[in-house]
C-alpha cells in the first residue's frame, strides 16, 4: 500500500491529538458502522514474528498464559485461548535425512507460519449456542463476547468448529478476540494488524478483502505457488457447514489440516434438526421397542 | 565499519531500507533479516511482489530462508570463500559492469611492483612481519603513490598515517592501464587472487553445493546493469567473526564490480540490530573515534599538538580535506569560550589513547584488576560479552559499577547468581565488587533520536513518565557532568582543565531538572558562536573558531531554531518519487543514497529511465534528481582537475568521481590503505575450527587479535575433543542482553528458555531426543540447555566426503526475568577481528552431550 495522501496533514512525529479516522492513514480503510470489516491473512508474507501475538496482548491487557518450551518448532504459545487471540502456528517441512531442499517456491515454504485467530463467522455458531445473549453481533459485523453479561455456562466453547472460544480460569467467563471492538469504534485499525511488519494479517472491508485475496491467490498462481488457495472466503475450504464465510479468513499453501484448522468445519446448529430427529426417531424406535417389549411380556405373564 | 568506509569511503549503509522495494535481487547474508530486522525485510517482501529474486545464504535455514527463492546453507564462517567464488564467477564470465565500474573503481589502477598476494606467498599479503603479526602497506599502494585511507576509517589502522608521501594523491591521476593487460593492475591482480575460488573449492569449503552457489552467481549477475540492480543486506552474522571486516570487503567489491552502488535498488545494507547502533558509532561510544569520525588523538602518533594532529589526519585530496573545519568545531563546541586559536581550540584537553580500548581488552583490564570501576549503560555483559565467565571474573575484581537498565540485570546480580558462584569458583562473601543499580528509562519515557540503520534520525517524544525513580541516559549523565564538574570546582591544576572547561549547559526541564534534548540536538547540528544561530548545513562550518559543531555530519538536522528536522514526518505521496526527503534527516545532508553520482553514467545520464536517481542537468550546470546529491552541485561530469596546479580536496577529484570521501574519488576494489589484514579478503578458517583452511596452507587470520591464557583457551583445528561447528545467534522475541523482553511476560512467553538447535542426524547419532537436557563444552566452560531437535540445522558435506554437524544456540538467556536458560557467552572466546576488535561468536568448535551439569544450572524461578 502507498502513502496516503491524508498523511501529510499530520507531518511531524507526535500530533497532540488523535487522528481522526487513523485506519484510512495505516490501512486504506474507514471504519464504519453498518459495514462489514475482517481479517486477510496471508500466510504467504508472514515471517513469523510473533509481533501481531504481542500487540494484541498489549493492546487488550492479556495476561501471560503459558511460559514453558514445547519444543514444537519456534511455537511457544500453542494454541488460542481465554488469553491468546492471535497464535502463530509454525511447521517445518524441510526434509530430514541428505540435502534439505535449496531452491524454494515463491514466497513462504519449507517453514509454514501461520498467524491464527478467531474467525468472526459470518454464521457464528458461538453466538447462536449463547443461550444469555452475551455475545453479540457488533455493528461491524463482527462477533464479541461480553464478559458482564455472559454466565460462564460454556456452551460457546464446543460450539465452535475452530477451537477459538475458551473460558477463563480467572473470572469462569468465555473470552476470545474482538477483533479489536474498541479500536473500530475508535476508527484505529485492529492492534495485530497493525503491528504486522510485513502485511501478512491485512485489516479491511470484508468484500474488498475477498476481492484482494482472489487477485492474491491468482497472482501467487502466476508465480509459480500453485497449491495458493483461500480458507474461509466464500465457497472456498473453510466456509462450509452453514458458516456461510468466516469474516478472518486465510490463504494457505497446503491443506487445512497442517496448519490445524479443521478441514470441513461445521455449524452445530446445522446439526440440531438431523440429530434432533435422529433422536426422535431414535425416541420413537425405543418407545415402540419397549411396548412390544412390555406388551409381548404383558401377554407372556398373562 | 571501516570495511565499507575503505571501499566506498563511508562506513554507513549506502541505501534507504524502503529502497530495497526497487531492487531486482536481494542477497541475504550474514544476517537472519526477517528475525531480527522485521521492519526492513517489509521492503524485501515488497521487493518480491515486483518480482525479485531473493537468496539467503546462511548456515541455519531461519525465517529469513522460508521466505527467500533460494536458500544456500554454508558452513559459519566460510562467508569470503563462498563471496571470493562471486567475484571470480563474474570475472572469469566476464559478466562485471564495464562502463561503470572502469570510470567508478579503481579496477584499471595499477598496483606497486612489489605486491604479492596470498596465492603466491604461503597465505599471506605482502608486507607480512611475523615478529609484529602485522602488515606493512607499502607494497599495497598504487605505483608511485600513497593513498591515504578515508579518514572515517582511518583508526581502522595504526601503522600508516599521512605523510609527505602520501601527498602524491595532489600530484597527478592514479597510475591506470585502462586495457587491463598490465600484470599488476587490479583487474588482472583481482583474476589471479581469486582463480582459487572455484565453485568446486566454494563446495569444499563452505558445504553448499557448487550447483546451488551456481545459481546464486546466475541470478545476481543477471539482475545487475543498466537497467536492473541487486542489494546485498548483512548484519552481526558477518561483523562477529575474525574475518568479519573481509567479508564484508567482499560484498563491496562485488557491489562495486556489478555496478549497484549509489543506484536506486542497489547497494550494500548494513542493518544494525539495536535502534540506534548507527547513531553510536557517528557519535561513538568507541574509544578510538570522536564524533563524525574524527580520529581520536593517539600518543604514539604524530598527535603532540592541534596543529600536528590536523597536519597528520588531513586527507590532501576528497572530501576529507575539509577535515580541519569539523575538527575546530568540534572542540568549540566542547570548550566554549575556551576554546582560541592561540590554545589549539583546547585539543591538549582531549584525553589521548595509547592503544586498544575496545570492550575485550578492558575485559582483560578488569580482569587484571587494571580497571577499578565501570559504567554499564544499557548493557549487560555477563549475558552479552564474550567468554562470560571471565567476564564475570572481571567484574568480581571491580571496586565500583554501576548498572542502569529498566530491570534486574545478570551483570548487577553476578556476585550472588552468576557462574562463579554456581560454580564454586568464589563465594558472594569474597566479592568486593560495590553495585549500584539504577532504573533506566525506556524510549517511549523519554525524548531523544534514534538514528538507524540507513542514517537516518528519528526523533521521539517523551509519551509516558517511567515508573519509579528511572531517568533517561541523558538526565543521569548531565547531572553526573554536573557533580563531577562541581568536584573539580576551584582547582587550579592543568590536568583539571579537561573537566572545568567543558561547556555543559543546558536548559533544564522540570522538577527532576531534565536537560533539554531538543538543546543537545542543536549543539550536534552547530550553530555560529558569537550569535547562536543554527547552521544550515555542513557547508556553513568553518575552521576559524567561528562555529561549534557536535557532529559534522548531522549537521542540518536542526537547521533553524525552530525547526527540528528528525521531527518531520512528510513521506512522499502515492505519485513519488519515494525517497522520502521529508521523513527524518539522513546523514549526511539528508542523502538516501550515497554516492549517488553513480546513479547517473560518466556523462551524467541516468543509466536507464527504470533506474533514474539524480542526473546532471546540462541546461541549469547542476546535478539535480530525487534524492539530495552526494556531490558537488556544479561539478560537471567531463571536469578534469588542473594537475599543474597540485589540486586539493575536491578539486583533486574528476567529474566521474562519486566516492567522494576516498582520496581518488574511485570505489577500492583493491583497498591499498585501511586494511590491516589484506587488500583483498582472502578465506581463512575461524580462529577455531573444526576443519584446515583448504584454500592457503595459514589457518585462520594472521592478523587476528588473540588473547590466549589459561582462562581464554582456543582449541586447536580438528580438535577431536570439539568435534562440532558451533554458532549463536538472536531471535526475533528476544532482544540482546534480553533485560528488556525476558523481563516482560508477554514477550517472555514467546521463548520462554534457553535452548540449542542440533540436527536431526546428529541428535540420533548421540541419542538426544527433542527438548532433552544437554551438555555443551567448550575450553571456555560448559553449559546446559534444552535440545530443539530440528531439520532446520543441517549437517556439511565438507572436501573428501568429511561430515559437519553445526549446533546453534540463541545468546539472550540467562538466570534473570520469566524467560531463563544458561549463558551461551559462557561457551564463547576473547579474539577479535585485527580491524574493529570484534569478537567472533559466530563460529567456535564444541562438544555435546545427553545430560545435565552436576552443579544444576539456573532453571526456571530460580532467579
Amino acid at each position: 500500500m502507498g502513502v496516503h495522501p491524508r498523511a501529510l496533514d499530520y507531518a511531524e512525529s507526535f500530533p497532540n491529538h488523535v487522528i481522526p479516522d487513523e485506519s484510512e492513514l495505516t490501512c486504506g480503510t474507514k471504519i464504519e458502522p453498518g459495514k462489514s470489516y475482517g481479517f486477510f491473512t496471508d500466510t504467504t508474507l508472514c515471517i513469523g514474528c510473533k509481533a501481531c501475538e504481542v500487540a494484541c496482548k498489549e493492546w487488550n491487557g492479556l495476561p501471560a498464559d503459558h511460559l514453558g518450551l514445547t519444543g514444537n518448532s519456534y511455537d511457544n504459545t500453542g494454541d488460542l485461548g481465554a488469553n491468546t487471540w492471535r497464535h502463530v502456528a509454525f511447521v517445518e517441512k524441510i526434509g530430514s535425512g541428505g540435502d534439505r531442499a535449496q531452491e524454494m517456491k515463491p514466497f513462504q515454504s519449507n517453514w509454514l507460519m501461520m498467524s491464527d485467530v478467531c474467525k468472526h463467522c459470518a454464521n457464528a455458531p458461538c453466538l447462536e449456542a449463547c443461550p444469555t445473549g452475551s455475545i453479540f453481533r457488533t455493528e461491524f459485523d463482527t462477533v464479541v463476547v461480553q464478559q458482564d453479561i455472559c454466565n460462564g455456562c460454556g456452551y460457546c466453547v464446543p460450539a465452535c468448529p475452530f477451537g477459538v472460544v475458551e473460558l477463563s480460569l480467572e473470572d469462569g467467563k468465555a473470552h476470545k478476540c474482538t477483533l479489536c471492538y474498541d479500536r473500530l469504534k475508535g476508527g484505529l485499525e485492529p492492534a495485530c494488524a497493525k503491528a504486522c511488519p510485513t502485511d501478512s494479517i491485512q485489516f479491511g472491508e470484508i468484500n474488498e478483502l475477498f476481492e484482494r485475496a482472489g487477485k492474491r491467490v491468482e497472482d501467487l498462481h502466476e508465480k509459480g505457488a500453485t497449491d495458493a488457495y483461500l480458507y474461509g472466503a466464500p465457497d472456498t475450504p473453510g466456509a462450509t457447514g452453514g458458516l456461510k464465510h468466516l469474516n478472518a479468513f486465510f490463504l494457505l499453501t497446503d491443506r487445512p489440516e497442517v496448519y490445524n484448522l479443521p478441514v470441513a468445519p461445521t455449524r452445530a446448529s446445522d446439526r440440531v434438526r438431523p440429530s434432533f430427529l435422529t433422536g426422535l426417531a431414535a425416541m420413537a424406535g425405543l418407545t415402540l421397542a419397549a411396548a412390544a417389549l412390555m406388551s409381548s411380556g404383558r401377554e407372556r405373564g398373562r | 565499519m571501516p570495511s565499507l568506509g575503505a571501499t566506498y569511503g563511508r562506513g554507513a549503509a549506502t541505501l534507504a531500507q524502503w529502497d530495497l522495494a526497487n531492487s531486482d535481487f536481494i542477497l541475504v547474508m550474514g544476517s537472519n533479516m526477517a528475525e531480527n530486522h522485521p521492519i526492513a525485510f517489509r521492503f524485501v517482501m515488497h521487493a518480491k511482489e515486483k518480482g525479485a529474486t531473493v537468496v539467503h545464504a546462511d548456515p541455519r535455514f531461519t525465517r529469513t530462508s522460508a521466505l527467500a527463492d533460494i536458500h544456500a546453507p554454508l558452513r559459519a564462517g566460510t562467508d569470503i570463500a563462498f563471496l571470493g567464488g562471486i567475484i571470480r564467477y563474474i570475472l572469469e564470465n566476464d559478466l562485471w559492469f564495464k562502463e561503470y565500474a572502469m570510470e567508478y573503481t579503481n579496477i584499471a589502477t595499477i598496483i606497486s611492483p612489489d605486491y604479492q598476494g596470498p596465492d603466491e606467498l604461503d597465505g599471506v599479503f605482502s608486507g607480512w612481519d611475523e615478529d609484529s603479526k602485522s602488515y606493512v602497506l607499502d607494497s599495497w599502494q598504487y605505483e608511485g603513490m600513497k593513498v591515504p585511507s578515508s579518514l572515517a576509517e582511518h583508526h581502522a589502522t595504526t601503522t600508516e598515517s599521512f605523510d609527505e608521501t602520501s601527498k602524491s594523491t595532489s600530484e597527478g591521476p592514479p597510475p591506470q592501464d585502462r586495457t587491463l593487460q598490465h600484470p599488476n593492475c587490479v583487474y588482472q591482480i583481482m583474476k589471479r587472487h581469486y582463480a582459487r575460488y572455484t565453485p568446486e573449492m566454494v563446495e569444499r569449503v563452505t558445504g553448499c553445493r557448487a550447483d546451488t552457489f551456481l545459481k546464486v552467481c546466475e541470478a545476481m549477475t543477471r539482475n545487475s546493469g543498466r537497467d536492473r540492480t541487486g542489494a546485498i543486506c548483512y548484519a552481526v552474522g558477518w561483523t562477529h567473526h575474525s574475518t568479519g571486516v573481509q567479508m564484508i570487503r567482499g560484498a563491496g567489491i562485488i557491489q562495486a564490480l556489478l555496478g549497484n552502488v549509489g543506484r536506486p535498488g542497489g547497494g550494500v545494507l548494513a542493518l544494525r540490530g539495536h535502534t540506534s547502533i548507527q547513531g553510536s558509532t557517528d557519535i561513538p561510544t568507541l574509544y578510538d573515534m570522536l564524533p563524525g569520525y574524527l580520529q581520536q588523538p593517539h600518543a604514539y602518533r604524530k598527535h603532540k599538538d592541534f596543529d600536528q594532529y590536523l597536519e597528520t589526519e588531513q586527507t590532501p585530496t576528497g572530501w576529507w580535506h575539509n577535515f580541519p573545519k569539523y575538527a575546530v568545531s568540534l572542540l568549540k563546541a566542547w570548550y566554549g569560550d575556551h576554546a582560541a586559536k592561540s590554545n589549539g581550540f583546547g585539543y591538549e584537553w582531549l584525553p589521548k589513547i595509547v592503544g586498544d580500548h575496545s570492550q575485550l581488552p578492558m575485559t582483560m583490564a578488569m580482569r587484571d584488576g587494571v580497571i577499578r570501576g565501570m559504567f554499564f549503560l544499557g548493557q549487560n555483559p555477563a549475558i552479552g560479552g564474550s567468554n562470560s565467565k571471565l567476564v564475570q571474573a572481571g567484574l568480581a575484581k571491580l571496586d565500583w559499577m554501576v548498572v542502569r537498565d529498566c530491570a534486574d540485570t545478570e551483570t548487577a546480580s553476578f556476585w550472588k547468581d552468576g557462574h562463579l558462584v554456581r560454580d564454586g569458583d568464589m563465594r558472594p562473601e569474597d566479592i568486593g565488587t560495590e553495585v549500584f543499580l539504577m532504573p533506566g528509562s525506556l524510549a517511549g519515557e523519554k525524548d531523544g533520536t534514534f538514528t538507524n540503520t540507513h542514517r537516518l534520525l528519528q526523533w521521539h517524544d517523551k509519551v509516558v513518565d517511567g515508573p519509579g525513580e528511572s531517568q533517561s541516559e541523558l538526565w543521569f549523565i548531565y547531572h553526573l557532568g554536573l557533580r563531577l564538574k562541581d568536584l573539580y570546582a576551584g582547582s587550579e591544576k592543568e590536568r583539571d582543565k579537561p573537566m572545568l572547561n567543558l561547556t555543559w549547559t543546558y536548559p533544564e526541564m522540570g522538577p527532576d531538572r531534565d536537560p533539554s534534548a531538543e538543546a543537545v540536538l542543536k549543539e550536534i547540528n552547530g550553530y555560529t558562536w558569537a550569535d547562536r544561530k543554527q547552521l544550515t548545513g555542513i557547508s556553513d562550518i568553518k575552521d576559524d573558531g567561528s562555529t561549534a559543531c557536535g557532529c559534522w555530519i548531522y549537521s542540518g538536522v536542526f537547521p533553524q531554531d525552530d525547526h527540528n528536522q528528525s521531527r518531520s514526518r512528510r513521506a512522499d505521496g502515492p505519485e513519488g518519487p519515494g525517497t522520502h526527503l521529508g521523513w527524518g534527516f539522513a546523514w549526511p545532508e539528508n542523502r538516501r543514497t550515497l554516492c549517488n553520482r553513480a546513479s547517473a553514467d560518466p556523462e551524467g545520464k541516468p543509466w536507464s529511465e527504470k533506474k533514474r536517481l539524480i542526473w546532471w542537468d546540462e541546461e541549469n550546470e547542476s546535478w539535480t534528481g530525487h534524492d539530495s546529491v552526494d556531490f558537488p552541485k556544479d561539478k560537471a561530469p567531463g571536469f578534469d582537475p588542473d594537475w599543474s596546479s597540485h589540486p586539493t580536496g575536491m578539486d583533486a577529484l574528476d567529474g566521474r568521481s562519486p566516492y567522494i570521501m576516498i582520496a581518488d574519488g574511485k570505489a577500492a576494489l583493491f583497498a591499498p590503505s585501511g586494511m590491516k589484514d589484506g587488500p583483498l579478503p582472502a578465506h581463512y578458517e575461524p580462529l577455531e575450527s573444526p576443519v584446515h583452511n583448504a584454500v592457503y596452507p595459514r589457518q585462520s587470520n594472521p592478523v587476528a587479535k588473540r588473547w590466549e591464557e589459561p582462562d581464554n583457551q582456543l582449541a586447536k583445528p580438528g580438535d577431536p575433543r570439539f568435534p562440532y561447528a558451533f554458532t549463536t545467534y538472536r531471535l526475533t522475541e528476544h532482544h540482546s542482553g534480553g533485560t528488556p523482553t525476558r523481563s516482560v511476560p508477554v514477550t517472555a512467553e514467546l521463548q520462554p528458555e534457553g535452548f540449542a538447535e542440533i540436527p536431526t542426524e546428529l541428535a540420533r547419532e548421540l541419542g538426544i531426543g527433542n527438548t532433552d537436557w544437554i551438555v555443551i563444552s567448550t575450553l571456555r566452560g560448559e553449559i546446559e540447555t534444552r535440545a530443539l531437535v530440528t531439520d532446520r540445522m543441517q549437517p556439511f558435506r565438507l572436501a573428501e566426503g568429511r561430515v559437519v554437524h553445526q549446533v546453534g544456540m540463541p545468546w539472550h538467556f540467562g538466570w534473570k526475568g520469566y524467560a531463563t536458560g544458561d549463558v551461551a557467552n559462557v561457551l564463547t572466546s576473547v579474539v577479535g577481528d585485527p580491524n574493529t576488535s570484534m569478537h567472533e561468536n559466530k563460529a567456535l568448535v564444541c562438544n555435546v552431550r545427553p545430560g545435565r551439569l552436576t552443579r544444576g544450572a539456573p532453571t526456571r524461578g530460580d532467579g
